[in-house]
């Protein structure tokens, strides 16, 4: 039984913190290029998860077969919360780039503040439940007492994961693109004396950022099956920790970080209360800071004068 | 050249209007709504039709208007350096006619119930930006998580007048020391921290205090909030309409006819008094050694450390003292309403605070209520548009940090300065 309940919340948390890492991974992508929290991430998730939700209601009239459907409702999520993600960063960023530290980190709030009361404004206050999309799924160890399932969600989830992960990793690592990028990271003035268009490419971290946290949204909906315009607050500084306990900056941390902080929160809400399950992603943001700063793969931060 | 202008701001608008499209599109025009049960899409097409009309008419204008862009951050800067040297010029005098018409303020023929509250409410987030800018302004920590201070100390003062029946002399400065001390507990291992690690770590922590006060039923009654909180008296003399036998109330002893106007002046004038209090000690200790070494600090840590000041020490008094206010706030907040509960201590407070600090100019204490009467007036204003306002609040921190960055009053200004040679710029 003890077994059984351990795997149950293992394959739970694992889920959760590919949701985590999936969000992390814009906040660490943008961080690194820009130096700055980007606060309003947490809502583009949330849009990204209406956008899906909506997506799922209208297929839901047509006799479209699921696959198609779910490979359409991603696109679809994928375009519509990324050209949110570019049009905030051309808003509300652009003009401070030059700024001082904190004013990008303010507009971010601003910004996150309007994208809620936005969504809440267009779509209504009240949680919207969708009828589950995938059903069924595995069971085993049926004769320890307790049943231990994995779905077929849950192996779609981190499926999706698995590949979205490895896409962009390849496009960071392998591509002209991601180059750039790291290139920007390093010395902004210098990569555009090489002639890299720097705008644009901060343009297409939010891009990415913004299109994996809309999988995220997408996932969530489908995985929780209820949604509100509030979720990103809650889910955007869960996944800033894992960011940051991975790592800021670093996008293989960013995932491990997700991972770490899905798994704790499950099996923090599965052994030792359910009610601070939240302070519990706290805590270990409070202490990764103290005692790791720079994280699990993370650069250390030198300080010049 | 005039033509190929005309050519590309039209393309330039019809792309605005695709991604206006794009953004509007599915969560504007799709809504869903729950029938029995089930969520069904109700198409709203003919609001994005206008909204994507608007945005791409806009751009076409503004591109039209503002095609050379040095034009419009020339009118933006003359506008605020002209408010700035207005200000510093006529400084003390605004501020004095401020003082004053805050004083006489509810005596006024206009003044009634509705604008007395409002006037109590922009006090007390008057009262919270002066204490906040200690801590952003003055020490240069961006605290996000002020709110919890301002809870801590609302609770403590219930719980104290609740089951103690202290008056509320004695438990505001036991809110203050309170909320001084989980200050002192949250800086002690965080204050280390560099700047936006700082304003998650302060985010999560207020959070943290949420969550507590929601969870801990015995002590806090949870989500329920805590009732019956003591309203406070005139040194003893309570604000009743029916005295009960042998007692002496506010009316009765001066002689007055009874009036809930007079429970409302007074805690008016409690709360004036004490953000003056908070405006005083702030202004004072900045002359002092310990304001000094915040404002150093706030400039270049490590020249700091390396002239012997100790960064960790000094911030903790800082994020202490800024606290302490914050517990002053939540008491009188406490006593102001009677009950208290969570709802009241979300993060969106905190943002509010944060916002005013900012906006206004960190640092500068004109600038806080410059900016705590444009944001809750702006917020007041928008009261009958519920959902709306608080777009047009988030809205106006965005803007004012584009065409401002530097809060409405930038009035920081160095006392020595290097120059800068030419052929670096």
């Amino acid at each position: 039984m003890d077994t059984a309940y351990f795997l149950q919340q293992l394959i739970n948390g694992v889920t959760l913190g590919s949701v985590y890492g999936l969000i992390a991974i814009g906040y660490t992508m943008v961080y690194g290029i820009i130096g700055m929290i980007n606060f309003a991430h947490g809502d583009i998730f949330m849009v990204g998860a209406f956008i899906a939700l909506i997506s799922f209601i209208l297929f839901a009239l047509t006799s479209i077969a699921l696959p198609i459907v779910l490979l359409l409702t991603l696109l679809i999520a994928m375009v519509f919360t990324a050209c949110y993600g570019w049009t905030v960063e051309k808003l509300a960023y652009k003009p401070l780039r030059k700024s001082f530290r904190l004013a990008p980190l303010i507009s971010a709030l601003g910004m996150s503040i309007v994208l809620q009361n936005y969504v809440q404004a267009a779509q209504g206050a009240r949680i919207k439940t969708l009828q589950p999309v995938i059903q069924g799924g595995f069971t085993f160890m049926e004769d320890t007492g307790f049943t231990v399932s994995f779905s077929y969600l849950q192996i779609f989830i981190i499926l999706v994961t698995i590949v979205l992960m490895a896409v962009f990793t390849l496009l960071i690592t392998r591509t002209a693109l991601g180059r750039a990028q790291r290139a920007c990271e390093q010395d902004r003035t210098m990569t555009a004396l090489m002639g890299i268009n720097v705008d644009r490419t901060i343009s297409i971290t939010f891009i990415i950022g913004s299109s994996l946290a809309s999988v995220a949204g997408m996932m969530f909906v489908m995985y929780y099956g209820v949604i509100d315009f509030y979720i990103g607050f809650l889910a955007g500084i869960k996944a800033f920790t894992a960011a940051v306990l991975g790592g800021i900056g670093s996008v293989p941390g960013a995932m491990l970080g997700g991972l770490l902080i899905g798994l704790i929160e499950v099996f923090w809400s599965g052994y030792i209360s359910i009610e601070y399950k939240d302070i519990a992603a706290f805590t270990v943001l409070v202490v990764v800071l103290i005692f790791y700063p720079t994280g699990f793969l993370g650069k250390p931060d030198i300080e010049k004068v | 050249m005039k033509k190929n202008f005309l050519v590309s701001s039209i393309k330039d608008s019809l792309f605005t209007g695709l991604i206006a499209l794009a953004l509007f599109g599915p969560i504007v025009g799709l809504r869903t709504v729950a029938k029995n049960e089930v969520l069904v899409v109700n198409p709203k097409w003919f609001i994005v039709l206008i909204i994507v009309i608007v945005c791409a008419l806009g751009r076409f204008l503004t591109n039209l208007y503002f095609y050379n862009r040095d034009q419009k951050y020339g009118i933006q800067s003359t506008i605020g350096k002209s408010i700035t040297n207005f200000l510093d010029t006529k400084g003390t005098q605004i501020a004095l006619s401020a003082i004053i018409f805050s004083i006489i303020f509810p005596f006024l023929p206009f003044t009634d119930r509705y604008l007395m509250d409002i006037a109590i409410m922009m006090l007390t987030y008057i009262m919270l930006g002066w204490g906040l800018n200690i801590v952003i302004g003055l020490a240069g920590l961006l605290d996000l998580g002020y709110v919890a201070f301002y809870a801590v100390g609302a609770y403590s003062y219930a719980l104290f007048a609740i089951h103690f029946g202290w008056s509320f002399w004695i438990c505001l400065p036991i809110a203050g020391i309170f909320a001084a001390m989980f200050g002192v507990l949250l800086g002690f291992p965080v204050l280390r921290l560099r700047g936006d690690y700082l304003a998650i770590v302060t985010l999560a922590f207020g959070e943290m205090i949420r969550i507590l006060l929601l969870n801990w039923y015995q002590l806090t009654k949870g989500p329920d909030g805590l009732t019956g909180i003591p309203r406070p008296s005139f040194f003893g003399l309570p604000f009743k309409s029916f005295p009960e036998e042998g007692e002496q109330t506010f009316h009765t002893f001066f002689g007055l006819e009874y009036s809930p106007m007079q429970r409302i002046i007074f805690l008016y004038y409690l709360i004036l008094v004490l953000a003056l209090i908070t405006n005083l000690f702030t202004i004072k200790i900045r002359r002092l050694p310990i304001g000094r070494a915040w404002e150093a600090l706030r400039e270049d840590e490590i020249a700091c450390k390396s002239l012997g000041v100790n960064p960790r020490n000094t911030k903790l008094t800082a994020f202490a003292i800024g606290a302490m206010f914050g517990g002053f706030a939540g008491s009188f907040f406490a006593t102001r309403q009677a009950f208290i509960s969570p709802e009241s201590f979300t993060f969106i407070e905190s943002a509010i605070i944060v916002a005013i600090v900012v906006l206004g100019g960190m640092g500068s204490q004109t600038g806080v209520v410059l900016a705590t009467v444009f944001l809750i007036g702006l917020i007041e204003v928008f009261r009958d548009f519920e959902s709306y306002r608080m777009i047009a609040f988030g809205g106006a921190m965005v803007l004012i940090m584009i065409f401002r960055p530097r809060g409405i009053l930038a009035t920081r200004k160095p006392t020595i300065t290097l120059q800068k040679k030419e052929a670096t710029k």
